[in-house]
């Protein structure tokens, strides 16, 4: 059978700082009808940008420089646009990682799924109403008939992923290519969508490009993986041998990540007083409460990771604690002493002990300031350091977060790396000499190599400086490397606690048990068999879900 | 839509009470000015017991809060006052008089004609322009659009009128060049005669509203969204028209606003270039023989004018946004 798809020697440039830089250096691929190709990466690997040039199209300030893509006979590197518009949406689809920025906000989600048939006179409106309700059933959304008529805004994130995967279906196209469709997502509901995508793309027997920066979960929908960095291509075999046997060794770094692992610690000591005692608090937004008589205790040197999905309340937690947002009922204790509400009403001593880390390092460092100033500045502040004293203790902490100082005093945080600035955001913490940090999300923005690298170093610190830490994450894989003991919420209540090893072994609350085996794994076969475990059939659509 | 219908509410209430701190401004501004009424009337052959008897009989030897009371209670029981200028005063036997509503009406209504045929020309031609100049951007033809109206913007209207003038009224004589309507005209012969000052404003407001329309749409073409409507193969067209222009409705409304307030208030110089009787003309007037009930009322109409209007603007923007017409 002849490919599908053939890209040979693809080679392709941004344009930045006026100048051509290459991003894809010789990338070469084929793809026969009903494969699909997991392609694996981090960030700046270049994935997406193969996966849009795999149908003709580049981003503004991108240019392919070289190479063909051959679709079906027709090189879409050379065809015009007119040619090009005729295939795309018609024989090849795109699903795009955030399907609430995807979709238009200004038109119902059925006008949009419509659009591609009725404008490429596949079908017309009417049939392509009930095609999409159609599908919209075999994807298991709630309310099929009804779902589509509503707005993007209307619909959560994991039903919008997959009403977007049906509109992708809508031309019943040869090739998808899926752009991290999962990667927004709560465990939970990316297993809905993982199971949903597999099956219809095994239904209709379409080709599949999957782009992902998580191995297990391409493990469980790819026929073949391939392996990029910095665009280069690492290697590529089928899934299987490539789990069990990879051959490069970025590969293998790439599947060691997970090994991180700390030591358990003993429980903490009977009667001593907790750092940090979240005592029944009860918290709304407006007339919502979002916390119900929240209570857990952070230990000295220990670590408290608090898990549960988007909503679930784990940043209102922190926000309580830092007085950033004033509790109905409860209170927070330091030390022991309870602490006010209100954060203007705390002393700066109060304030010094709990600092936070931030899920986007990007956004919580001020880009005009060189990164001597952000971290002075907590120093001056806090510690009333000035002149010589301030900067050498900045440059301490510069050395504690392994950034050498002379090099990136004077830098911009835009001239750092995502993982760079992350530790930046640390340093900045450090700065005021706190007991206990509270680090939300942080390493849920970053590549697995460069989060494992952040956990070290906090683990590291922790040992050092004696720190308590609250780490607020929806990864359970983080979870498992770095927390003592674990607080699982939803709904804004605490559902289980204790520590990680009792939580890490059977029985568990329901609640914790879906979470814990939604987490994929690195076997090929997980998914299969979870669904199957589950009772939910992969092909069949009869079967509801468990939610 | 109970939402809407609140934040309606909010905006008419502050509207209410922007209109409210205006009038005080215009009142404290109206009165400052240097000189008064009966000195301008009287000139060269004022005596101090004339200018005396003059202010008694027009209450201007009143206090000065006294008479923004009195005024404010004629606003709000809609009676404009009386024109000084129309006054049947005693010593000078003059015959009838003329209430403020009576002389503004006319022109106010005079004016609300030119704007409304400048904006029917204005408008859809700026978006059109601006949506094509988006489609279009950075060729040849969305140079030349930007070029053609930011000077047309950037010549003092008298000229722009006189120029207008030139081609349409003296070379080629299409429309006339003086556009004395008056009460009664038909409305085709209204129209003809008021075509040249719609032109010339036509061309003073198309380029604010397009340009703003065109960055509205550029800036949207980068979201996630855009792509995907590139990626179904839909034409260029359709997805600035279809995708994009849906999303960039707000910021082009409130520009669309704003101009049309300034047809409303600021058009003195054309109305003055082509003698229309437009109310920019009556203000003026006013203001040199100081005829203060006449300022003010034309100061306060202004003032609602554009409180009215932005608030269109911002009901229309927030109607625009389809996640507070449908909230979840």
């Amino acid at each position: 059978m002849s490919d599908l798809l053939t890209v040979k020697d693809l080679w392709i440039e941004g344009r930045s700082d006026e100048m051509w830089n290459p991003i894809i250096n010789g990338c070469s691929l084929n793809l026969k009808k009903g494969e699909v190709l997991g392609m694996i990466g981090e960030s700046g690997a270049g994935k997406s940008t193969i996966g849009l040039a795999c149908m003709g199209y580049t981003r503004d300030g991108v240019r392919i420089s070289k190479g063909s893509v051959v679709f079906d006979g027709i090189d879409l590197v050379t065809a015009s646009a007119r040619v090009k518009r005729d295939f795309l949406g018609k024989r090849i689809a795109y699903v795009a990682q955030s399907a609430a920025a995807s979709f238009n906000p200004a038109h119902k989600i059925i006008d949009q799924h419509t659009e591609a048939p009725v404008q490429h006179g596949v079908s017309g409106r009417g049939e392509s109403v009930e095609d999409g309700i159609e599908l919209y059933r075999k994807l298991r959304l709630p309310n099929p008939e009804e779902i589509g008529f509503r707005f993007p805004h209307q619909v959560s994130g994991g039903q919008l992923q997959r009403a977007m995967t049906a509109m992708a279906m809508s031309c019943r196209p040869d090739l998808i290519i899926f752009d991290e469709p999962t990667t927004a997502l709560d465990v939970t509901t990316q297993i809905e969508v993982l199971a949903s995508i597999r099956q219809i793309v095994e239904e209709y027997n379409t080709a599949a490009i999957y782009i992902t920066h998580d191995l297990a979960v391409v493990a469980q929908m790819a026929d073949r993986i391939k392996v990029l960095l910095k665009g280069d291509e690492v290697e590529e075999s089928d899934t299987r041998t490539m789990l069990s046997d990879p051959q490069k060794e970025y590969t293998k770094s790439l599947w060691a990540v997970r090994a991180f692992q700390r030591p358990v610690k003993p429980l903490a000591t009977e009667g001593s007083v907790p750092v940090v005692s979240v005592r029944n608090i009860t918290a709304a937004y407006g007339t919502t409460d979002v916390l119900h008589e929240v209570s857990f205790d952070v230990h000295a040197g220990r670590t408290v990771a608090v898990v549960g999905e988007s909503g679930s309340g784990k940043s209102t937690v922190a926000r309580c604690i830092t007085g950033l947002l004033l509790p109905r009922a409860g209170e927070v204790a330091f030390d022991g002493k309870v602490l006010p509400a209100n954060y203007k009403k705390r002393s700066k001593a109060q304030l010094r002990q709990a600092q936070m880390i931030y899920q986007m390092a990007d956004t919580a460092l001020n880009p005009r300031k060189t990164i001597g100033q952000i971290i002075g500045r907590p120093v001056q502040f806090y510690m009333g350091l000035k002149g010589v004293e301030k900067r050498e203790r900045v440059n301490e902490l510069l050395d504690q977060i392994e950034l050498e100082p002379s090099q990136y005093f004077n830098r911009l945080p835009s001239e750092l790396s995502g993982g760079q600035k992350q530790r930046v955001g640390i340093a900045r913490a450090l700065a005021a000499e706190p007991k206990f940090i509270i680090c939300d999300e942080v390493t849920s923005a970053l590549d697995q190599l460069v989060a494992e690298g952040i956990l070290r170093l906090l683990a590291d610190l922790q040992d050092t400086l004696g720190l308590s830490y609250m780490f607020i994450t929806h990864d359970l894989a983080t979870v498992k490397s770095i927390a003592d003991e674990v607080v699982v919420m939803k709904d804004g209540k605490v559902v289980e606690q204790g520590p990680k090893t009792s939580m890490f072994t059977p029985p568990h609350h329901a609640y914790t048990d879906l979470l814990l085996s939604s987490v994929p794994e690195m076997d090929p076969d997980w998914l299969t068999n979870l669904l199957q475990e589950r009772g939910v059939d992969n092909i069949g659509d009869a079967a509801v879900n468990k939610m | 839509m109970q939402s809407i219908l609140k934040i309606v509410l909010q905006r008419l209430g502050l509207g209410i009470v922007t209109l409210f701190v205006v009038s005080i401004v215009i009142f404290v501004a109206v009165n400052s000015l240097p000189g008064d009424f009966a000195q301008a009337i009287l000139g060269q052959g004022a005596t101090p017991e004339s200018i005396a008897t003059i202010r008694r009989d027009l209450g201007l030897d009143q206090p000065l809060i006294l008479r923004y009371f009195i005024w404010l209670k004629g606003m709000l029981t809609f009676d404009l006052g009386t024109s000084f200028a129309q006054l049947n005063f005693a010593n000078f036997g003059g015959a009838g008089t003329t209430t403020v509503a009576e002389q503004i009406a006319p022109r106010l209504s005079n004016t609300m004609f030119l704007a409304s045929v400048t904006a029917c020309i204005a408008v859809p031609l700026a978006v059109t322009l601006g949506v094509l100049a988006a489609l279009y951007r950075n060729t040849a033809f969305d140079k030349a659009a930007n070029m053609f109206t930011l000077s047309s913007i950037s010549s003092p209207e008298f000229f722009m009128a006189y120029v207008l003038i030139l081609f349409f009224a003296v070379l080629n004589p299409i429309f006339p060049s003086l556009s004395n309507i008056y009460d009664g005209m038909p409305f085709s012969e209204r129209l003809e005669k008021s075509m040249l000052p719609a032109l010339t404003l036509t061309l003073v407001v198309t380029a604010h509203m397009m340009r703003m329309t065109r960055a509205a749409i550029i800036s949207l073409l980068a979201s996630p969204y855009i792509e995907m409507a590139r990626l179904k193969g839909l034409s260029p067209m359709r997805v600035i028209i279809v995708h994009a222009l849906p999303n960039a409705l707000a910021p082009i409304i409130n520009v669309i606003a704003l101009n049309l307030a300034y047809l409303i208030t600021g058009v003195v110089v054309v109305e003055v270039v082509f003698v229309y009787p437009g109310i920019g003309q009556l203000f003026v007037d006013s203001v040199k023989i100081r005829d203060i009930p006449v300022v003010q009322a034309c100061c306060l109409i202004f003032a609602a004018a554009y409180i009215l209007l932005n608030l269109t603007a911002d009901i229309l923007s927030i109607i625009s946004n389809p996640r507070l017409r449908h909230p979840k």
